[in-house]
């Protein structure tokens, strides 16, 4: 025989999934949602977008150079962190201070602990966070959809408005608030990404279906929040919707709390984490001072998530019954 | 099952785990052909899980068909019998196709495969009978693993046992000498069972077949409901062709829906689990006296020119098996005994076919299917996917720093390699490596 026999451990087949594919899809996930900001806030979101993909993408290349490891840009990883980096911010922010969440997403959050599936926190969300404590006025100028972007008609978000409502009477504020048809197309102020509900739950149902994503933390999160919202507006199902439809509560329910590195793998763990995430947005939106929590929620979860899979771990096949059979044993 | 005949059980579902892999069965309708005798055999002292057997033979002896040439007075073990007739010419060192060196007896054959003149049927009557008479035969589990059956079948009187199970759910890809054994041999297959069934005394026997094997079901229900089956003690079932269907603890609960505990056996939760071709294999040595001397072998994969099913002497020379196969049609770069989710993947050709290898492979560089290594992206699949509840990704992170505590807490010794987790990876990370590191690592710790 002239060349060498490969001789590798079992299993000598393999599936044809790849890392590359799962990202393709997420980004195949994202389009809608970036086709809708694109009519809503003009080209400038798609810029916006181009900017974050692009930085993530040289941060993500320049500092596994630096640190002498492996090209890792074929996975497509940092590609997807750009696009959700953009859709969480307002599509009028300053391109440098997007490049600055991008560089912060990919070099502090995830190269440096180790790079993908390596970092304990969402990089998007945690780029989000960092802009919006540095940059509070410009994170905040959310404009109306179909003005132009670039001289800034702010308005305010249906969450800030939803804030001020006591007891969930939406009634009071109906004449601030858009439509419910408009919050699910997305017409109302928000970040670019966040706003069309129907465009990101498409999304999630294509990845769900496509099972790249597990149903279960979606699911989780967002009927934790509706009941939450069910008990704190006293019934009113209006109210609930609104509480739905606004905020980031769909795209981070569906493209970021199921990060695969900052989630359990688990079932078990995977619901714990979907319900805490619910818990916290839900407290943050009806007692902080901030209207919104998506943000914060699935941080806050993330930092949890070895402790919830520690506590979640599935018992090995069989072990079950026998714990069952002593306990009949005692009985 | 929308109408259900009597006779026919409906399995129990299994619930998550598993990976569905392309079956391969590319050889199923091949009849089993009887390969010419070899030249030579080569008869390693170890075709079993146990202890190793010594040679029984000298250089110059001349041997029969079935005559003992290896044998151990250890009780995990199964004596080895010459494959052929003709003259002991070497004993010693033999390599093996996984590159093992160990003790083997070469016979050089004469080609008259003239039986030896001790053969004779053994007399069974109760289960000790039949235990010794299985030993003296040789018999390891056909399936693929090499454990030996007369232990398998001598239960401890204290367990009770109510359940045979007949495993034909050959869940790997490409193999199919199970499903032929069901084809052709299916009467021999239910006089094994009847066998078995009337001197252990099971209360019910289950033959499980995959659903991807309809012929196979017919066949064996028009065998039982003719004649051997009057109690209606003999239940057919069919499975969701679902690899690891065929692995023992997914088989015992899908057949009966009892979950064998961690480090337990099926016979702890009242059954046996016996692979078709065994079994088969029972009827007719209680019927003859001749010992397992030969056996069927799948010969597939990209890289064989005429794939086939064939009846080898055990001992056979791996390359004499392709070369009768018609060589390769390309340049083989992996080759596999067993099949692909659990076989071996072997470094040479010249080296023997054992009791437990019931396939050869080989593929070339378009099959060689290596994906790309790249980091783990805590993507879950693994967890999904493995049959024993446990989490692949990390036991493989404990097994890169060795930490033996942790690998304890996670259960990795559940472990049975069925590779679904690494299957199944994007990553292409080399799980099932990992886990055999991790229960080396806690091996080594039990052992300080």
């Amino acid at each position: 025989m002239a060349k060498k026999l490969t001789v590798s451990a079992s299993p000598h087949v393999r599936s044809n999934e790849t890392t590359t594919g799962i990202m393709l899809d997420v980004i195949i996930a994202l389009v809608p949602a970036l086709v809708m900001s694109v009519v809503y806030f003009g080209l400038r979101a798609l810029l916006l977008t181009a900017v974050t993909v692009c930085s993530a993408v040289l941060a993500e290349y320049v500092s596994r150079k630096v640190m002498k490891r492996s090209g890792t840009l074929g996975d497509l990883s940092a590609v997807v962190t750009g696009i959700i980096l953009a859709f969480n911010l307002p599509s009028t922010l300053p391109f440098w201070m997007a490049a600055i969440g991008s560089v912060v997403a990919i070099v502090v959050v995830k190269q440096m602990f180790g790079g993908i599936g390596q970092n304990f926190v969402n990089p998007a969300m945690t780029a989000r966070i960092i802009l919006m404590v540095s940059f509070p006025t410009a994170m905040a100028q959310w404009v109306a959809p179909f003005t132009n972007s670039w001289d800034a008609v702010t308005t305010a978000t249906p969450m800030a408005t939803l804030a001020s409502v006591q007891g969930g009477d939406v009634s009071a504020v109906a004449s601030e608030l858009p439509s419910l048809a408009e919050m699910l197309l997305g017409r109302h102020g928000g970040s670019m990404g966040e706003v069309c509900s129907i465009a990101l739950i498409c999304g999630g149902i294509y990845l769900i279906l496509r099972k790249v994503i597990s149903p279960v933390i979606p699911l989780t999160f967002i009927g934790t929040v509706a009941v939450c919202m069910l008990v704190a507006g006293g019934g009113n199902l209006e109210f609930v919707a609104y509480q739905l439809l606004g905020g980031g509560l769909m795209l981070g329910a569906f493209f970021m709390a199921t990060d695969y590195a900052t989630s359990p793998i688990n079932t078990k763990g995977k619901i714990v984490f979907g319900i805490g995430c619910g818990l916290i947005t839900s407290v943050i939106r009806i007692f902080g001072a901030l209207p919104e929590g998506v943000s914060f929620s699935i941080i806050l979860m993330n930092i949890l998530v070895p402790h919830i899979e520690n506590m979640t771990r599935p018992k090995p096949f069989g072990a079950v019954k026998e714990k069952k059979e002593k306990k009949e044993a005692k009985a | 099952m929308s109408k259900k005949a009597p006779g026919v059980l409906t399995a129990v579902r299994r619930g998550r785990g598993g990976v569905s892999v392309s079956h391969n069965k590319n050889t199923a309708e091949m009849p089993v052909e009887r390969m010419p005798v070899p030249s030579k055999v080569v008869l390693p002292m170890q075709q079993h899980i146990g202890a190793p057997c010594s040679p029984i033979v000298k250089v110059g002896d001349i041997v029969g068909v079935g005559q003992k040439i290896g044998d151990t007075d250890k009780f995990v073990s199964a004596p080895i019998h010459s494959s052929v007739s003709g003259t002991v010419v070497a004993v010693g060192d033999v390599k093996l196709a996984n590159g093992v060196i160990t003790k083997g007896v070469t016979i050089e054959s004469d080609g008259e495969m003239r039986l030896y003149e001790g053969i004779r049927p053994p007399v069974v009557t109760n289960k000790a009978e039949l235990c010794a008479a299985v030993r003296e035969s040789g018999l390891v589990g056909l399936g693929g693993a090499g454990f030996p059956t007369h232990v398998k079948l001598n239960i401890p009187e204290d367990k009770e046992i109510d359940t045979l199970i007949i495993n034909a759910a050959e869940c790997e890809p490409y193999i199919t000498v199970d499903y032929r054994e069901c084809v052709e041999n299916a009467e021999n297959v239910l006089k094994g069972v009847e066998i078995l069934k009337k001197i252990l005394g099971f209360k019910q026997v289950i033959i499980a077949i995959e659903d991807n094997k309809p012929k196979v079901f017919e066949i064996m229900k028009e065998i039982a409901d003719r004649d051997n089956d009057k109690d209606d003690a003999i239940k057919l079932m069919t499975l969701r062709s679902r690899y690891p269907q065929g692995a023992e603890k997914m088989m015992v609960l899908s057949a009966t829906g009892r979950k064998v505990p961690p480090g337990k056996l099926p016979s702890d939760v009242g059954c046996v689990v016996m692979n078709v071709a065994s079994t088969a294999f029972i009827a007719r040595y209680l019927e003859t006296g001749k010992p397992l001397v030969s056996r069927s072998v799948t010969v597939d994969g990209g890289a064989i020119k005429e794939p086939k099913n064939l009846r080898v002497p055990i001992g056979t020379n791996i390359q004499d098996i392709i070369d009768f196969c018609g060589g390769f049609s390309s340049e083989p770069r992996k080759l596999i005994s067993g099949g692909p989710m659990m076989g071996l993947a072997i470094c040479s050709t010249d080296a023997p076919i054992c009791k437990q290898n019931n396939a050869i492979l080989a593929f070339d560089d378009r099959k060689d299917l290596i994906k790309k290594e790249r980091d783990c992206i805590r993507c879950g699949r693994c967890v999904d996917v493995c049959p024993m509840s446990l989490m692949p990704t990390l036991i493989e992170r404990y097994a890169r720093v060795k930490d033996a505590q942790k690998l304890q807490d996670v259960n990795v010794m559940v472990c049975m390699e069925c590779g679904s987790c690494a299957y199944s990876c994007p990553s292409g990370r080399p799980l099932v490596q990992y886990m055999r590191l991790a229960k080396q690592v806690l091996r080594e710790e039990s052992g300080k």
